[in-house]
């Protein structure tokens, strides 16, 4: 589904990505991790085209991303807040992303009713501007927005930071759902480790812009995951 | 502490984006800058001999103090739509051990030596120069002199003061207005005499150089309630955190007729109507409208007849130059998610075409009653419209691709009063003075017909290229479209 090939990303002469092949294939969840400046949000805006490649290219269902949009229309994403439009409210932006994806407000509204138990009684029917929202809420809108049309592909940039501890638990839910059920590829990054090992079924470690581990998620995953990530910070502890 | 101060604000002018992407706007700024102070540096010199040639019985001294009351009433209002309160972010300063008051009286200070306080030396010290130079008293001209800095300074901060209390109205302009009406129809209507009682005022401080403690006293006055004005703002939850407003959904389901545009066209009118900022530009409509009542009613522009292409322009496209300057900064804030959406450009920009060309004809029906100045008036500003919507819409768009500026709808007033600067006000004099020279050279050279053919025929061109146009501005979108996107997502 997701090919990324001689992939890297240099700003004056720095390279922050590096990637010789990764390859995702279709309905798999994907999770990506590291410490932070290892490339991760990069690779997404790679993915997503808003920035352009130093080198190579990524092909989004056979379609590269840079010299097409023809793949916008099956991918969706919520990256960070600067995805929401804060002069609406939350209702106005579902129909909004809605309508740029071909649903009328029937089909959102039966989308978004599936989520009440998300959104805990405080997005829906507020009368609340987006801008006006907590952190936490503002995420639950945006990741909710980013399910509308049934994508393909859905690309969530640390959508576990900010929210509380029963909703990280139903939004492992609804991931999990999406990946095994319904056939949907799932990208998701975090700094927490337990929560993308709960999630995904493959992870993929990078440092300083490069692959450095692959990994099928199994019981140790998240043991090795640990150690790895300790023993890195011993490593660069003692480079200093 | 003012060197840390001082130490920021250049880091943050000149690391920003905006900076390092619009040398040529700065180079046009301090080109207007010295323009104006070459006008001042004329007046200065100029008044003292233009005043004895044209009142030979009067003293000029005087004279051009008894006129100072509309050169107050004149900066006041200038000022009020050029000059902003000096910003600076105070948000991480809050939790620093610094002083609110030391953050107060820096930022207050900072005005102080605004351009706009320096202008209007470059006119009082040649005049003073020529008065002594004229025989009259040093010591009398020096403390006229002294007087009249500490006005410009009593100016400076009258005017935050206004802008402070206008910040909180919707119609943000309408202090300023009843400040300056009230004051001018007190003279006008010989209520007061405040032509008179300026100038005496100033002819006493003059002649008795202890009252100039009256304009001191003044001075501290204004800058202690400024002071007052701006602690009360320096805490987090007065004005740093935001109010949580109830919404206000209004029906827009006109906007379907226009097809695939529709969600567009209705994000747009919520953004105008749901944002502090655009709100206020759009209540500039009226004053757009009404601009024409500042020039027709006086015979002198009776003959000027390449004035009625100018005015048509800008008021029936007062709506396009505003709004249009800042497309697709308006946007600015969620940009990068409008890039990853399933969206055509193209849709995107006809929505604000269309905006744009609705405002225009609304703007010129309602500009109808103009024909009571003549009939030359109103066609002239159909020709105007036309072109408006033809070329204006499209080159307005075209140089929208430039914009590497974000614009922070959900600012507050923290200290963001206007978000006005000149910089906005010089865009519009492509887009005005181009179609008026063409009108006035072809209007001299043939006759008004032509001229009002040529307008015509320029904006019915641009209609009828209008997807030829779109496709074009559209590729330049599209080949700035990452730059856009990192200049967006800069604070600054």
């Amino acid at each position: 589904m997701i090919y990324t090939k001689d992939l890297s990303k240099s700003y004056n002469g720095t390279n922050v990505l590096n990637i010789v092949e990764l390859s995702i294939p279709k309905g798999q969840s994907f999770g990506l991790v590291g410490n932070n400046g290892a490339g991760k949000t990069t690779y997404f805006s790679l993915l997503l085209d808003l920035i352009k490649p130093s080198t190579g290219s990524i092909a989004n269902n056979s379609v590269v991303v840079e010299q097409s949009e023809n793949w916008k229309p099956f991918t969706s994403s919520f990256i960070d807040e600067s995805f929401l439009i804060g002069y609406l409210t939350p209702e106005e932006y579902f129909y909004f992303i809605g309508e740029l994806r071909g649903q009328n407000k029937a089909d959102v509204d039966t989308l978004t009713s599936k989520f009440e138990d998300f959104f805990n009684g405080e997005i829906i029917g507020k009368k609340k501007y987006l801008r006006d929202l907590s952190k936490g809420n503002q995420k639950k809108a945006g990741i909710v927005a980013a399910l509308i049309g049934n994508p393909e592909v859905i690309i969530l940039d640390e959508p576990f930071a900010n929210l509380d501890p029963t909703t990280q638990i139903r939004l492992k839910q609804i991931l999990k759902n999406l990946a095994e059920k319904q056939g949907v590829t799932v990208l998701v990054s975090s700094h927490d480790l337990m929560h993308v090992t709960d999630v995904c079924e493959r992870i993929v470690v990078l440092e300083k812009g490069n692959v450095i581990k692959d990994l099928e998620t199994n019981p140790d995953t998240l043991k090795e995951l640990e150690a790895h990530f300790a023993s890195g910070s011993m490593d660069s502890q003692e480079e200093e | 502490m003012i060197k840390h101060f001082i130490n920021l604000e250049w880091k943050q002018y000149f690391r920003s984006s905006y900076w390092q992407k619009s040398i040529a706007i700065n180079i046009l700024m301090v080109f207007f800058a010295l323009y104006f102070v070459g006008m001042f540096l004329i007046l200065g010199f100029g008044l003292l001999p233009g005043l004895k040639k044209f009142f030979p019985d009067e003293d000029p001294f005087v004279l051009a103090n008894r006129y100072l009351f509309f050169w107050i009433i004149g900066d006041l209002m200038m000022r009020f739509f050029l000059q902003k309160l000096p910003v600076m972010s105070v948000k991480p300063l809050l939790t620093l051990p610094i002083k609110r008051s030391a953050v107060v009286n820096y930022v207050l200070g900072k005005s102080a030596i605004s351009f706009f306080n320096f202008l209007p030396l470059f006119a009082i010290i040649p005049f003073s120069i020529m008065l002594i130079g004229d025989g009259y008293a040093t010591s009398m001209v020096l403390t006229w002199m002294f007087t009249m800095i500490l006005i410009v300074l009593i100016i400076n901060f009258l005017n935050f003061i206004i802008e402070a209390f206008s910040a909180e109205k919707e119609l943000s302009f309408l202090p300023i207005i009843i400040v300056v009406g009230v004051l001018f129809g007190f003279d006008y209507f010989n209520l007061l005499p405040m032509k008179a009682l300026i100038g005496d005022a100033l002819m006493g401080v003059a002649n008795n150089p202890v009252f100039i403690l009256i304009p001191i006293a003044i001075l501290l006055l204004c800058y202690v309630y400024n002071f007052k004005i701006l602690k009360e703002k320096l805490f987090l939850d007065s004005s740093l955190k935001s109010k949580v407003t109830e919404v206000k959904a209004a029906d827009l389901s006109w906007t379907k007729r226009f097809g695939d545009i529709a969600p567009f066209m209705q994000l747009d009118l919520k953004l105008i109507w749901r944002n502090k900022r655009t709100k206020s530009m759009a209540w500039l409509m009226v004053i757009g409208l009404l601009y024409g009542l500042f020039f027709y009613p006086q015979s002198m522009y009776k003959d000027m007849v390449f004035m009625y292409a100018l005015i048509g322009i800008f008021s029936t496209g007062f709506f396009l130059i505003n709004f249009g300057q800042f497309i697709p900064a308006w946007d600015s804030g969620y940009y990068k998610m409008l890039m990853s959406q399933n969206i055509k450009y193209e849709q995107y920009l006809r929505s604000k075409f269309v905006l744009m060309a609705m405002s225009v004809v609304i703007m010129f029906v309602l500009g109808i009653p103009y024909v009571y100045f003549g009939w030359k008036v109103l066609i002239t500003h159909f020709a105007a419209a036309i072109y408006n919507i033809g070329i204006n819409t499209h080159v307005i768009m075209w140089g929208g691709s430039y914009n590497r500026k974000k614009i922070d709808l959900d600012k507050k007033a923290a200290f963001n009063y206007q978000g006005t600067g000149a910089v906005q006000w010089l865009i519009g004099i492509p887009l005005m003075i181009v179609p008026m020279a063409l009108f006035g050279l072809v209007n001299w050279l043939i006759g008004f017909e032509a001229a009002i053919a040529l307008l015509l025929i320029l904006g019915i061109l641009g209609i009828l290229f209008h997807k030829k146009l779109m496709k074009l501005i559209t590729k330049r979108y599209l080949n700035s479209k990452y730059k856009m996107i990192d200049a967006f997502s800069q604070d600054n």
